[in-house]
């Protein structure tokens, strides 16, 4: 099949232009951006060039960051990591003036296996000018779907078999018919970006570096479901993106792409920000139609649906940013087109923030079906530092741990949910062999207990009581009988809590017991944590060498357990120690250490 | 505080009678002064004919809303999984110290105040906190102590 995402209407008239990108999404300006930026701007003004310098959005290796693009005319284009001013001025000395590509700096990103569909345009536009998103295609797609009704459209949209990117993976041409066939003149779209998994953020990148295509999907979508008011709702911590995204929706309405009868038609649209404040049930589709209304975030009841009472008790339909991002190339290139790429139940492609122990962690766009090792090994470069993989995890706190043993598992919706896992909204974590699985499910749970609304028992108790188990096993004071208890405490929430975070929120304790039980019996029958994780489980001890005689370790135990002066030196008496961990935190020379 | 009520109008003015703009006024009225103060809240509950109870249960059912006045900077640190798994504990273990504050606390100056928060979007630069929502990224426990020089610096000058 032929394998072009997009065409590049600029790349013709371009073909001369010397082009720098910075990638300047939050990342990168995290990591410098701003400065390399100014940095070049001088450089080439000292030195008289003619290059078009931009900031472009996300390129993917958000561990090499800052990332500068350059590319030459005729030449293929080169990409140097980890860029500071002083490369900065090298690169234009040495690459645009002379043509010599600086090795050293240069950042090779094994792209081979990735194909770019959602993040068609990431790093490659300036997101803040819709002309270049408009060169490359941009609202083509929408006029195309315009001069159709919106029953073909759908019909269209069915056959490329693209299912919800925010973690159920509910067919999405099903939820736009169903919100069509409800009855009522007034219906609302609203693009769910509160992505509340801690650890992702594929949604933020595309959010921030190709804002137009969300857009233009959303539009698309408001006119098939026959919604004549979208909503944008983003949480409150992505500022970049909620500016990137309101200045997308003036341009589109100066260009005639929003508002009153859109290009000509008589299909009028319009679309608002509304921001989340930091509530991870907000993302749950009901819980962020009572947030829109203004209300604290509580789930309601369902049935019925959104698509048939949902925003102000109207029809309403829910798609995730990345869903919509990948609306715009469903329609260029045609639903049997999509549907070729990725597996039988799993079409298209699916982007990771790959995070946590990876070499090069990042944002990976692959087809469904690419396996879990490819992404991690191939892809990432693999586990950082000399350690061994241990599992990855998917699906944030609704999700679960999936064991090395079945890292060839090919990635799709049904793969993942037998191995105990689910998609998820594309978070991947990879954990090593220093990672403790009964930390990690500790750390997930007290997360979802710490975001519980409180509106159903088996979610506020429920949750509340298996984190106090976790705790009482990784400070060495379970009971083997405290296993089966999480067991049956876990079953108690998936089947009666009233929403998707209770339902899901055992996920990890559950994936965790199945694949790494050992570990948690260790934990409880031998005081042991083998990845020296659990504090509880710790000793602590000075380094004679390494300690300064400063005291501080002493100062700060709150039970007396350290005994010695500054001429004498310093050591833990164990049995006085409650393995707190204060002297480990205040030892300003790495003193202490845990084993 | 005299001129900034008036702000608080214009806050009013620009959300008054759109459906559902509670929380974006909120939004805005913590912009202006960092918090949720009383009086603001109590402005917006007369102009959206909203009781001030089911006011405070929304700013309190949020975590980013405050309703105390924060300290000059704010440190947030980063405790969503990928930051966590590569040592964020440890960092914000070592804040605590330096600046003698517990979690959600302000420092006895009124200089910073430490926050927790889960996931920037930043995960690749791990692990991360900001400060006056300034990103640091792959932070090292042994350079906090400069990073926080810097801020107090600013101060003297
Ligand atoms: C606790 C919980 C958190 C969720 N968080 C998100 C989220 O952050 N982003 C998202 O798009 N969907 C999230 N969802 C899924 C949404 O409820 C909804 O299914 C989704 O936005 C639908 O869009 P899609 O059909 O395009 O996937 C969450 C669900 C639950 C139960
Ligand atoms: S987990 Fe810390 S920035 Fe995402």
């Amino acid at each position: 099949m032929n394998k072009q995402v997009i065409i590049d209407k600029t790349l013709a008239g371009k073909k001369d232009n010397i082009v720098v990108s910075i990638g300047a999404s939050s990342c990168g300006i995290a990591a410098g951006a701003e400065a390399v930026f100014k940095a070049f701007a001088e450089e080439i003004k000292k030195n008289s060039l003619r290059v078009e310098l931009k900031k472009c959005g996300c390129l993917g290796m958000c561990s090499a960051e800052p990332l500068v693009e350059v590319k030459m005319p005729g030449k293929a284009s080169v990409v140097y990591g980890r860029v500071n001013k002083e490369i900065a001025s090298k690169i234009v000395t040495d690459h645009l003036l002379k043509g010599t590509i600086l090795k050293d700096y240069v950042f090779e990103a094994n792209k081979g296996k990735q194909l770019k569909i959602v993040l068609r345009n990431c790093g490659v536009i300036d997101p803040e000018n819709i002309d270049e998103y408009i060169a490359r295609e941009g609202y083509d797609a929408l006029k195309k779907v315009l001069s159709t009704t919106p029953e073909t459209a759908i019909e269209e949209l069915k056959k490329s078999g693209l299912r919800g990117r925010g973690g159920a993976g509910f067919p999405t041409w099903m939820k736009w018919s169903l919100t069509r066939a409800s009855k009522g003149e007034l219906k609302y779209i609203i693009c769910n970006g509160d992505e509340g998994d801690p650890g992702a953020y594929m949604d933020r990148s595309v959010l921030e570096g190709d804002p137009h295509s969300v857009l233009e999907g959303l539009i698309i979508g408001g006119y098939c479901a026959g919604a004549k008011q979208g909503y944008f709702y983003i949480r409150a911590e992505y500022p970049l993106a909620i500016a990137r995204i309101q200045k997308a929706i003036d341009q589109a309405l100066a260009s005639g792409f929003l508002g009153k009868n859109i290009l000509g038609s008589d299909f009028s649209f319009e679309v608002e920000i509304r921001l989340g404040a930091g509530a991870f049930v907000c993302g749950e589709e009901t819980s962020l139609i009572a947030s829109i209304e203004g209300e604290s975030g509580r789930p309601r009841q369902r049935p019925p649906y959104p698509s048939e009472r949902g925003l102000w008790g109207k029809p309403t339909m829910i798609n995730n940013v990345e869903t919509l991002a990948n609306i715009p190339v469903v329609f260029l290139r045609g639903g049997s087109w999509f549907s070729e790429i990725g597996t039988e139940k799993s079409k298209g492609t699916k982007v990771f923030a790959v995070t946590g122990k990876v070499k090069d962690s990042g944002l990976v766009e692959v087809p469904m079906g690419t396996t879990l090792r490819e992404i991690v090994f191939d892809i990432c470069g693999g586990i950082a530092g000399k350690k061994k993989i241990k599992a990855v995890q998917t699906g944030g706190p609704s999700g679960g741990v999936i064991p090395e043993k079945h890292l060839d598992t090919p990635v799709d919706y049904d793969n993942l949910q037998k191995l105990g896992s689910i998609m998820g909204s594309g978070g991947m974590i990879v954990m090593d062999e220093t990672d403790c699985m009964v930390d990690i499910s500790k750390f997930y749970l007290g997360f979802c207990v710490d975001e519980s609304c409180g509106k159903c028992a088996p979610c506020k108790i429920g949750g509340y009581q298996m984190l106090k188990i976790l705790e009482r096993i990784s400070e060495g004071k379970g009971a083997l009988t405290d296993l089966d208890l999480l067991k049956s405490l876990c079953q108690t929430m998936q089947k009666t809590s009233f929403c998707g975070l209770g339902q899901t929120a055992s996920n990890p304790v559950l994936s965790t017991l199945r694949y790494f039980e050992d570990e948690y019996k260790e934990h409880i029958e031998e005081k042991k944590c083998r990845s020296h994780k659990c504090s509880g489980l710790l000793n602590y001890r000075i380094v004679e060498e390494k300690c300064k005689l400063c005291g501080l370790c002493q100062k700060n135990c709150p039970t007396e357990a350290i005994e010695g002066s500054r001429d004498k030196g310093y050591k833990i008496i164990k049995s006085k120690c409650v393995k707190c961990g204060k002297c480990y935190d205040v030892c300003r020379f790495d003193a202490v250490q845990k084993g | 505080m005299k001129k900034e009520i008036g702000n608080v109008e214009i806050i009013i003015e620009k959300w008054k009678g759109i459906k559902g703009s509670l929380i974006m006024a909120l939004h805005e009225l913590q912009h202006l002064y960092g918090y949720v103060p009383q009086k603001g809240a109590q402005q917006i509950s007369t102009a959206f004919k909203i009781p001030l109870s089911q006011i405070f249960e929304v700013i309190t059912f949020y975590n980013l809303f405050k309703l105390k006045e924060p300290g000059k900077h704010t440190i947030a640190v980063c405790l969503g999984t990928a930051c966590y798994l590569k040592g964020a504990p440890d960092i914000l273990n070592e804040l605590k110290v330096l600046l003698k504050v517990e979690e959600g606390g302000t420092t006895k100056d009124g200089q910073f105040n430490l926050d927790v928060v889960r996931c920037l979007g930043c995960c690749g630069l791990a692990p991360v906190m900001t400060i006056d929502g300034e990103i640091y990224g792959k932070v090292k426990k042994n350079e906090i102590k400069d990073i926080l020089a810097k801020y107090k610096k600013k101060e003297q000058k």
